[in-house]
This record gives structure tokens, sequence and C-alpha cells, in this order.
């Protein structure tokens, strides 16, 4: 396990290190997401007044959005220079590289998410840090979902022409589950009468299809990657 | 089968191996044997299946029918233990350019679980001729430059099994010639080195066998004559070269005056 973990810091450190000096992931999807939302709030803010309800939908899908467009990049540095093969060589476990590159991508939504909560707080009136506790979950748990399920769909199409069309397609009707379970969880917590009864409930299922998913892409990603 | 510690091997046995993309039939039944101290040339024009076979070699894929044996064992029964021994330089270079020199080689030596990776990569970056420029982003680097550090990356390890993919593309004749005498060390420790290339008049005296692949098919050079000739006589033999075959070089063949 120890050699597991190992191995999923190293690719970790290393797409850290690489994002360090590019930034490029970061800008473009920190960038998107700001966009995304002050759109949102110029269609949904009228007289400084939000339309009710619109806050959890927004946030939720300017994470899905962003992600997306982290997602399409994910596997892209081992794309070039065919680095790909050069860790698929390693002899390590390869489910730890998917972990890694996972845990890398998650690193850069949390930093996404961070600013994305805070706008949508302060532009919608959500009171999104009632419970923040709560919050926090679903979001990392929502994220955790989207991005696993994301982060193996991005190595199986990565030596396909059409990646940038296909993600997408078949992202969004694995993620729409995790998605709706984001917004309702969210919604039940910034209501007027918040219901925590079932945002527990919405946590407990997140983490339900997050074992799921999770539990898939590690046991399908060796045999995925081996052409 | 439990899975080796240490999956070390004297030969590599390919065993009727075919490969297929789709309908597309890459490899055709093909057979061959390396042993440890021999460097062995893949030729053949564009398209033949040079690349697939290097493919399958480094366990990277996985054949459509026949098997790949590494001493006693299959990629399958060695899995990482296997893939320890093996090396593997393709056209791509698999170094990531935003990283320098010595980040590269530490990250890979990381994934080896090599002791002192540290040390390793600096070792490495000597025998690179790149010492000085250790800490220099990749992506400044000329194309012989990074080829000098990606085969230090494909050697860290010490692999049994060396493959290279048109390893002499892009370089200049010094370049070609350090990495000659390289091959030659490698033949020297034993190692079994499998090369596709085109630059016949460069590995000219320095492979111990040269095989062609033809329509997905493996045939062995005959003696006598220039690898050059033999490529062409080869060539010529299966039809493949009908024209220009005996007066000039062969379909993706490089002329190096």
């Amino acid at each position: 396990m120890s050699e597991f973990l190992r191995v999923a810091w190293l690719v970790v450190r290393k797409d850290l290190r690489v994002e360090s000096r590019s930034r490029e992931m970061l800008f473009t999807t920190l960038f998107f997401a700001v966009s995304c939302v002050l759109v949102f709030s110029f269609g949904f803010v009228r007289g400084g007044q939000a339309v009710e309800g619109a806050a959890a939908g927004i946030l939720w899908i300017t994470i899905a959005f962003s992600g997306t467009l982290a997602l399409g990049r994910a596997f892209e540095r081992e794309r070039y220079h065919d680095a790909l093969r050069g860790l698929l060589l390693a002899p390590v476990d390869r489910p730890a590289i998917y972990v890694g590159k996972l845990l890398g991508l998650l690193l850069l939504l949390a930093v996404v998410e961070a600013v994305v909560v805070v706008m949508v707080a302060f532009l919608f009136r959500a009171p999104l840090f009632q419970h923040s506790g709560l919050l926090l979950a679903l979001l990392a748990l929502g994220t955790v979902g989207f991005a696993s399920v994301g982060t193996l769909f991005s190595a199986m199409l990565v030596r396909t022409k059409s990646r940038a069309v296909l993600l997408p397609v078949m992202l969004y009707p694995v993620t729409i589950p995790v998605l709706i379970m984001g917004v309702s969880g969210t919604a039940a917590l910034i209501q007027p009468e918040p219901d925590l009864v079932m945002a527990r409930l919405w946590i407990s299922l997140l983490l339900f299809f997050d074992a799921v998913f999770l539990t898939l892409a590690l046991w399908t990603f060796e045999p995925v990657m081996t052409e | 089968m439990p899975h080796p510690e240490t999956a070390d091997f004297e030969q590599v046995t390919v065993s009727d191996v075919s490969r297929y993309y789709g309908r597309r039939r890459a490899l055709s039944g093909v057979s061959l044997t390396c042993s440890a101290g021999q460097i062995i040339g893949l030729l053949g024009p564009n398209g033949a299946g040079k690349s697939t076979l290097l493919g399958l070699l480094a366990t990277i894929t996985e054949p459509s029918a026949g098997e790949v044996r590494y001493g006693d064992w299959t990629a399958r029964e060695a899995g990482a233990a296997l893939r320890a021994r093996l090396g593997f330089l393709s056209h791509d270079l698999q170094l990531y350019p935003e990283l320098s020199a010595r980040e590269n080689l530490e990250f890979f030596a990381g994934l080896y679980g090599l002791d002192h990776p540290t040390e390793r990569a600096l070792e490495a970056l000597t025998n690179a001729g790149l010492r000085d420029r250790a800490d220099d982003i990749v992506e400044g680097f000329s194309r012989g430059m990074r080829q000098r550090l990606a085969l230090e990356r494909v050697l860290l390890h010490s692999p049994r099994l060396v493959l290279f993919d048109e390893p002499f593309t892009g370089l200049d004749e010094a370049s070609c010639g350090t990495l000659v005498a390289r091959l030659r060390g490698l033949r020297a420790a034993r190692r079994i080195v499998v090369l596709a290339t085109h630059d016949l008049d460069v590995v000219d005296g320095v492979l111990d066998r040269a095989v062609i692949l033809r329509r997905g098919r493996v045939h062995e050079l005959g003696p006598g004559g220039t690898l050059r000739e033999r490529y062409q006589i080869g060539l010529a033999d299966g039809g493949v070269a009908r024209r220009g075959a005996g007066r000039g070089a062969g379909p993706g063949v490089v002329v190096r005056p």
C-alpha cells in the first residue's frame, strides 16, 4: 500500500511541478469558471436579488464545465512526447498512476471551487457558509465522483483523435447523478429553511457513488491502458 | 503462476505472433528469438509493423494471437517485475519538457524504485554529457541533447531488453557516433537490444542480426554485402520494391552520404 501511495505521490508532485511552471490548466480553468459565474450572475440577478434556487445549480454547473475543461487537459502532458508510454512501462501498479492523476486534478479543482464558492455566495447572496461542513462534504464528494469518472475517461481517450468531442459525450451521462445529488444537497442547505436531513442523505448517496466509481476506475484502468 | 520478484531473462522468444487493429493486420505469424549480447535490427518500409512489434516486446501492446516469452515468463505472468527489466526509447522521447533534465531523471528513477535517485540521475546526466545543464528545462534542449537524455532515462534502471524506435532520427553525425558506441556498450554488457531503423548506413557493422518486416511478416536478411544491399535483396525477394531495388534506396530508407 505504501508503494502504491509513493507512486501516486510521485505523479502528483510531477504534475504540480509542471503546473507551477506552465500554470496552463489553473489559469484556463479558473478563468473559465469565473467567467461562467459572472455571466450567470448577469442573467439570474435582477436588482440585487437572485432568482430563487439558482445558486446551487450555477455552482455545480460551473464546477462541471470547468472540471470538464481540466479533464480534457489532464492527460495532455502524457500524450505530448509519448510520456504516457514511459509511465505505463514503469514497474508500478498502474492504478497508482490513475490515483496520482486524479489527486492532481482534485487539487486543481479545489482551488477553482474555493474561488467559485465565494463568488456564488457573494453575487447570488447565497448562504453557502451557513453549514460549511456539510457544504464541504458535498463539494468534496461530488468533485471526487465527477473527477474519478472523468480521469478514467480522459485516460481512455488520450490516444483518440476526437477526444475533445467524446469526453463530454461520455462523461455527462455517467456523472449526471453526481451533479443532481450535488445540486439537490446544496439547495437543501441554502434554502430559507435548511433541510439538513435531506442534505445528509445526498451526501450518503454521493459517498456510495464515489465508492462504486472509484472501485470501477481502479479495476479498469490497467486493461483500458493496454492497447 | 505467481508473479516473480525479479524476472530477469537471457532470451526473448516471439512465437507466431499476430496483431490486428480491427480488420487491419499489422503483424502476421511473426516468430523471432533475441538473445543476450545481441543487437538486432528491425528493418522494413514504413507501415511494415516495426513499431507494432516493438510495442509488443515492450508489453504496451498485447498480441491478438501467439505469445512473447521473456525467458520463462510471459508479460501477463511477470507483470511489473518484467517491466523493471525493459527499456523503450520511442521516436517521441517520453520526457516532460517543462521539467529540468535532473527532475525528469529523478521522476523516472523514483518510478522504478531505484535507490538514491538523485545520485543515479547525476550519474546519468554525466553519461549524457549534460551535467552542466542538469537544472535547465528540457524544452530549451536541442534534439540531440534530448535524445541523449532520453537514452539515459531508458537505461537508468539497467534494463535487460532495450528497444529503440528510430533512435538516429534528427541526430548529427557526432551524436550518431555516440549512440552507436553506447549500443556497443550495451552489447558488451549482455543486454538484448532491438532497434527499428531506416538508417542502414549508420547501423551497418553494428547489428549482429537484421530482420526485415514485410507486410506484417518477418524475414531474416541473408549474409554477405553491405546492410543496404542485403536490405534491397530482402525487399526485392518479397516483391515489395518492384521498382527502385538495385538502383538506390528502397522505400523509407535514409541515405547518409
